[in-house]
């Protein structure tokens, strides 16, 4: 019943990037600001090409013969002994708590076990174990972040976002009311219940644009689209992105840092 | 109160939750009522486990309850022995019908009247009120909540405050309408009146009914926490005192009661401890000069024997009813009570209904979250209240054929259309070669992506996809 202590690894010399289908699709930019990151800090990345979805979407609506069968096509991805890094609380999520339950009493067991081990958040492993320090480039902005559920409560990683950001000299971090209340996105709970999803994301913008912030960041795709998504068709003054390119831009000085 | 039904619980169709729910969201009063009151609560909970080590203390809880779950039958028995030993009767029920029987057989045997009742939400489970009612003996609830719910002809909305749902405007005029109190906003006048009308009712009722918090094993204590008084005098003032409870509600002796209790009080009201906490041990003795003549308890199955076969699902009977769970739920916060059209409502109420139920009849409850996880993260006794949820969608689509399902009503959810979306889905994501042409497609192709995706777009935009995937970048980059 206790949560297994996380004992994060001496920085590696290679990982493998999973970049979750919503990254694959929606957001590549995100995905090639983590990859960059991490080449930055001398990690040689390896992008598995047979990598497809985690499985989540099925698993959640309780579909879980189907997220199954996908969730172990990625179990043969990672042959060498390297951490797995998802630039997502929620598909890190799946794989670090979930896939062992996926698997139990299966002949995947201990292979879904020791994979999901050695899977981080990408956030997570650049503070704590790249020991990443940001030199910010970027011109001086008020920014407001947004932690996934999955972030927060099943990766435990509430603090990161905000860590990284703080060490961003020219950005002023502010902290909306509720930030830990959910954003209504919830994956098929959004289409499933668009009423209270609505109200939910609603409710999550007008905290953050109360803020007087007019741009603010978060972990996971999701909550992305869902909030960026909400301000966007209802008109209010709030552009999203995901916290990786938030942090590629400012920092990298090849761009010359762009705010 | 457009969404308040005005009928007793048992009319209400569970699976009109969508109507419900939309017709909440759209009821300010409603929205602004629960995000009131639930800001507060949350906030005062919080007050209260300053400077403890609340992780630790939960950790004890939860493992009282896991060790307390585990020995069951045993505790079960020794109560039962402990409590016959101190006079106090013991019944039990399978189910609500007998439960209710039990009661009524009691009531007429005293030819009893009138019952007055402290808060149970077994009771309500039971829908204790109603079955004897309609047999011609009054009943009267006594606390505050339970006895505005009454008034206004409905049921609770919350399983600590039940008319959290009622500002105190909404409860002056109704206490107006029905018991000719003057209209104020001044609540203490409103509970002294309530209590006035109240007092009476204690003095002539032939029998109290309570529920019980802890039934400590080894000692057969009934242990009641309360703030009002009123379930005091529910247990000591009528001459006949009746208490019903869930059988998963025992615990092994009065040590574990002491970090329960204060996981309890401060979860639920975020008080160190309530005004009164009742340790009934029996009627009154010959040298005694209060406390009833008769004591019952009335340990009540309703379905529980049952989640407690299942390994996982016996996670749900760990639960000691603080309702934190439900004051931490976005979704609970936005539609109330109510829209649940069930005995427990909120996040509890997702994964013990369901069992109570019927997974058909409750088909709604497991998918109405987010999956957020906030319930989990408070719940005193952390019970892993996300997994269950899942659990349960996975049992209403009968999803999983390696653990089949097996809870009353399983599979009523699994339509045909969407399963083979699934099947569709899963047959792709399979098959990395199909997946990376399908999504590189999808990429040439996507100013043909419509703009409308159903109800996604009726509150957000669409999400665009890139002109290019990661794939196809990372291919580019020669990796
Ligand atoms: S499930 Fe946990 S949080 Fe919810 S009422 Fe029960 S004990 Fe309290």
């Amino acid at each position: 019943m206790v949560d297994p202590i996380k004992v994060y690894p001496p920085k590696p010399t290679h990982v493998y990037f999973y970049a979750t289908c919503l990254i694959d699709m929606f957001y590549p930019d995100a995905g090639m600001a983590g990859i960059q990151l991490l080449e930055r800090e001398g990690i040689k990345v390896c992008f598995p090409e047979d990598q497809t979805c985690c499985g989540q979407p099925a698993y959640t609506s309780g579909y879980h013969d189907e997220a199954r069968v996908v969730a172990k096509a990625q179990l043969d991805l990672f042959p060498e002994n390297w951490p797995i890094v998802v630039p997502s609380g929620s598909c890190g999520g799946m794989i670090r708590k979930h896939y062992p339950d996926l698997f139990k009493h299966t002949g995947q067991e201990a292979k879904a076990s020791e994979i999901a081990a050695r899977t981080w958040e990408l956030t997570d492993f650049l503070l704590n174990v790249c020991h990443i320090k940001l030199r910010d480039l970027g011109q001086p902005t008020t920014l407001a972040m947004h932690t996934s559920c999955s972030a927060r409560r099943e990766m435990g990683i509430a603090e990161v976002g905000p860590k990284l950001l703080g060490q961003l000299s020219n950005v002023n971090l502010v902290e909306q009311v509720r930030a830990e209340e959910c954003c209504g996105f919830g994956g098929t709970f959004a289409v499933r219940h668009p009423e209270i999803s609505g109200a939910m994301v609603s409710e999550k913008v007008d905290t953050l644009t109360d803020t007087g912030a007019s741009e603010f960041v978060t972990t996971d795709c999701g909550c992305l689209m869902n909030i960026a998504g909400y301000a966007e068709k209802n008109r209010k003054p709030l552009a999203g992105q995901h916290i990786l390119s938030f942090l590629w831009e400012r920092t990298d000085s090849g761009k010359g840092g762009k705010s | 109160m457009s969404q308040t039904p005005s009928e007793n619980s048992h009319h209400i169709d569970v699976k009109e939750f969508h109507p419900r729910a939309r017709a909440a969201i759209a009821d300010p009063k409603i929205r602004q009522n629960f995000r009131k009151a639930m800001d507060g609560l949350i906030s005062k909970r919080k007050n209260a486990f300053e400077g403890m080590d609340l992780e630790a203390l939960r950790e004890l809880g939860a493992n009282i309850r896991l060790r307390a779950l585990a020995n069951l039958p045993d505790l079960l028995e020794q109560l039962e022995a402990k409590l016959t030993e101190n006079g106090v009767k013991v019944h039990w029920a399978i189910d609500s019908d007998e439960a209710c029987r039990i009661v009524r057989n009691i009531c007429v045997a005293r030819n009893a009247k009138t019952v007055i009742k402290g808060k149970s939400m077994v009771s309500e489970e039971m829908e204790l009120n109603h079955y004897l009612e309609e047999r011609g003996i009054e009943a009267l609830e006594s606390d505050l909540g339970e006895y505005i719910v009454q008034l206004a002809d409905e049921t609770p909305s919350h399983i600590i405050m039940p008319a959290i749902h009622k500002n105190t405007g909404e409860i002056s005029e109704l206490m107006h309408e029905k018991t000719g109190t003057d209209l104020s906003n001044d609540v203490e006048y409103l509970t002294a009146s309530a209590r006035q009308q109240l007092r009476e009712k204690f003095m002539n009722a032939d029998v109290g009914v309570s529920g019980v918090n802890f039934a400590v094993a080894e000692t057969g204590t009934l242990c009641l926490v309360e703030n009002e008084g009123n379930g005091r005098m529910t247990t000591t003032v009528p001459p006949c005192h009746i208490a019903v409870t869930g059988i998963e509600k025992v615990v092994g002796n009065l040590e574990d009661v002491v970090p329960l209790l204060a996981l309890l009080t401060r979860s639920a009201t975020g008080q160190h401890i309530t005004t009164y906490f009742n340790m009934i041990s029996g009627p009154r003795k010959p040298d005694e000069l209060d406390g009833p003549e008769e004591v019952h308890l009335v340990l009540v199955d309703n379905g529980r024997s049952t989640i407690y076969q299942d390994d996982q699902l016996l996670d749900t009977l760990r639960c000691i009813r603080c309702g934190a769970c439900m004051n931490h739920c976005p979704v609970y916060t936005r539609v109330g009570g109510h829209t649940y059209g069930t005995t427990y409502p909120g996040p509890i109420g997702k994964i013990l209904m369901p069992h109570l139920i019927g997974l058909d009849e409750g088909r709604h409850l497991p998918t109405a979250s987010s999956l957020c996880g906030a319930c989990g993260e408070v719940c005193p006794v952390k019970i892993p209240i996300p997994d269950l949820l899942v659990r349960l969608r996975q049992e209403s689509v009968d999803g999983d054929k390696l653990n089949p399902a097996k809870v009353r009503g399983h599979g009523a959810k699994r339509g045909t259309l969407e399963a083979l979306i699934w099947k569709g889905w899963s047959w792709m994501h399979a098959r990395p070669g199909v997946y990376r042409f399908g999504t590189a497609v999808a990429a040439r192709l996507r100013k043909l992506q419509p703009g409308k995706l159903g109800d996604w777009t009726k509150y957000r935009t669409a999400p665009k996809l890139a002109n290019k995937t990661l794939h196809e970048r990372m291919k580019e980059r020669g990796e």
